[in-house]
């Protein structure tokens, strides 16, 4: 277990590095700088400037400095934020992203589970065709499109909750962001449930486990539901990479400092060492979440074996 | 069943059997959330074609002397924007946009993911090993941040959107594809052409791509809706179509911009992104019952 933890970890290395450096290239070939302000630095400033940060020497040179830099930790300084290291940014605005983020996956994945396994129950039932039918909708309504209705319904009109704002992540500043990150995410979980329940419902040890006398809520709660969210786990990886790029928009809409909003400025603005950082912890993230996705399968069911 | 179809079905004196595909397409037809979600997107695409030339105005007419107008006033149906523009033109050629990106860029995301993928299970061994090697790699980035990235380095032009969204598309046609290439290449008619002196160009070519068909098909109708998807939230955070060219996420962007001041500016596009999204989606899942009806 441990051997097989160190060796994807192994893996990964390999990887994050193809990411920095399709990254770092593609970052340089864009034309732009950062320095390019309203005014035209002086050309002994601007020379002043980029021997500052390093970017006098050729790109090679550069290239292999920064990754010395990563493997000490040190993600250099903002170009743009000048009193600020890439490690304060990603420290002060990434909790912002993970709390939104976590919660609704938690919420997303409690409300999900259940919906399918009652949709998986009831199967071509009323339960069911509701379950569904709300599923495909909430496949359907992108974020960009729910954030903004939500918005205009119940924070402008009726007044309920705060229309944007973080205020420290107060509860009412949370709920209409992390409900518009999870809908979709309950849809397609809901649906994925549902599908494994009813095969795992038709599986031999089932009617084994019924035909023992066993209550039904153990059989559904206890050997059903194990097996059923299997195809489940797979998905959870790439579901918080869906969640990371949704908080793109929903950053952007309820005006959120989280980092979702740092990217698109930083790369518009050039600010290579803050976009470098967040690709970096990305990569990483989703990498730690693909083993995790591994892991727990190898735990849920006993066929799998971790080589 | 009624009974004039079983004498239809039997009265003809020689008996013909039913193609597989023959089957597909009444099961397609039986279900009806499919069947209207095919008229309805055709009905879509013909409006997404011919409309621009039926609304008297022209999607990027400005007009300063009505600006916000709600809907079905001065002769604008869906009303106006902040520059007197009508939201029925720039809607209809929003619509356009989008449906064009999704069939291109789902076009090239088929033909590099059918390739790949089937060169790959068809050749096997250390070389299937290394590309689905690459592809796994792939996958463990970060995507939407490269696109971003892309845009950002070569600027918004709308070829650049298609290969782009269209490259990270492939990945998972191509996983598809292969699997499906591992179970057809032990099959007899592809021994039978091999004893038939095919050479392996051919036979991927001729023998597996056709019969990838089923599988392929489906996943290209869910397909399309991921890429207009991916196409409206790069416009929706400003790096995908420019202005004054419209698409749907460019529209749902500018009326949740303006949703205080003109809610219909919001409310008509978000509609008709929705309602396109879950025509494509209820064709692929009827496909697929039709295609492979255990799964249903």
């Amino acid at each position: 277990m441990l051997r097989y933890i160190g060796r994807r970890l192994l893996i990964a290395i390999p990887t994050l590095l193809l990411v920095i450096t399709a990254a770092f290239f593609m970052m340089r070939a864009a034309p732009g700088s950062p320095f390019d302000g309203d005014r035209k630095l002086l050309p002994e400033i601007e020379a002043n400037v980029l021997a500052k940060y390093g970017m006098n020497k050729p790109l090679g040179a550069q290239y292999v400095d920064y990754l010395v830099g990563v493997a000490r930790g040190d993600l250099g300084p903002s170009l743009k934020y000048r009193d600020k290291s890439v490690s304060d940014i990603l420290k002060e605005n990434y909790p912002i992203s993970l709390k939104l983020g976590l919660s609704a996956i938690v919420i997303a994945g409690i409300v999900g589970v259940s919906l399918g396994v009652m949709a998986a129950l009831r199967q071509n039932q009323l339960t069911d065709n509701v379950v569904m039918a709300v599923a495909i909708l909430g496949v359907c309504i992108p974020t960009f499109v729910t954030a903004p209705l939500l918005v205009l319904g119940i924070a402008s009109k009726l007044g309920w909750l705060p229309t944007a704002g973080w205020n420290d992540g107060a509860l009412p500043n949370m709920v209409l962001p992390v409900v518009v990150l999870a809908l979709p995410q309950i849809a397609i979980i809901s649906r994925l449930t549902r599908a494994g329940m009813i095969e795992v419902l038709h599986a031999g040890y089932i009617r084994t486990a019924r035909a023992k006398g066993l209550p039904e809520h153990l059989i559904v709660g206890k050997h059903a539901l194990r097996a059923a969210i299997l195809p489940l786990v797979s998905y959870l990886g790439p579901a918080c990479a869906g969640l990371i790029t949704g908080s793109l928009v929903v950053e952007r809409i309820f005006n959120l400092p989280g980092l979702g909003k740092f990217f698109v400025i930083s790369a518009l603005q050039r600010d290579y060492t803050v976009v470098m950082g967040m690709v970096i912890v990305y990569a990483a993230l989703i990498l730690l979440l693909n083993l995790a996705a591994d892991l727990l399968y190898a735990a849920l069911d006993p066929r799998v074996r971790l080589a | 069943m009624s009974v004039l179809a079983d004498i239809a079905t039997v009265a003809p004196p020689a008996v013909k059997g039913r193609s597989l595909w023959d089957d597909a397409r009444r099961r397609l037809l039986r279900n009806r959330a499919a069947l209207a979600s095919m008229i309805a997107l055709g009905v879509l695409v013909a409006l997404a074609a011919i409309g621009p030339f039926l609304v008297p105005f022209a999607y990027d007419q400005v007009n300063k002397a009505d600006t916000w107008v709600p809907p079905l006033t001065h002769g604008h149906l869906l009303g106006t924007d902040a520059l007197g523009r009508d939201l029925l033109a720039r809607l209809l050629t929003g619509l356009r946009v989008s449906l064009a990106i999704g069939l291109v860029a789902t076009t090239v995301s088929l033909v590099i993911g059918v390739a790949w993928g089937a060169t790959a299970g068809y050749l096997g061994g250390k070389i299937d090993e290394a590309m689905m090697r690459f592809v796994d790699v792939l996958y463990s980035l970060p995507f939407i941040f490269f696109v971003i990235l892309l845009m950002v380095t070569f600027g918004s032009n709308i070829v650049l959107i298609f290969v782009a969204i269209g490259a990270v598309e492939w990945l998972t046609m191509s996983r598809i594809v292969r699997g499906q290439t591992l179970t057809l290449k032990n099959k007899e008619f592809v021994e039978a052409a091999l004893a038939a002196g095919l050479g392996r160009t051919a036979i991927i070519a001729r023998h597996i791509v056709p019969n990838l068909l089923g599988p392929v098909v489906v996943y290209v109708t869910l397909t399309i809706p991921a890429v207009i998807l991916a196409e409206s939230f790069l416009s929706f955070l400003g790096l995908g179509v420019q202005p004054p060219m419209a698409s749907l996420g460019t529209l749902v962007a500018g009326g949740a911009s303006d949703m205080e001041l003109a809610p219909w500016l919001l409310v008509f596009p978000s509609v008709v992104i929705v309602v396109t999204l879950m025509c494509f989606n209820f064709i692929g899942d009827g496909l697929r019952d039709a295609i492979d009806p255990k799964d249903r």
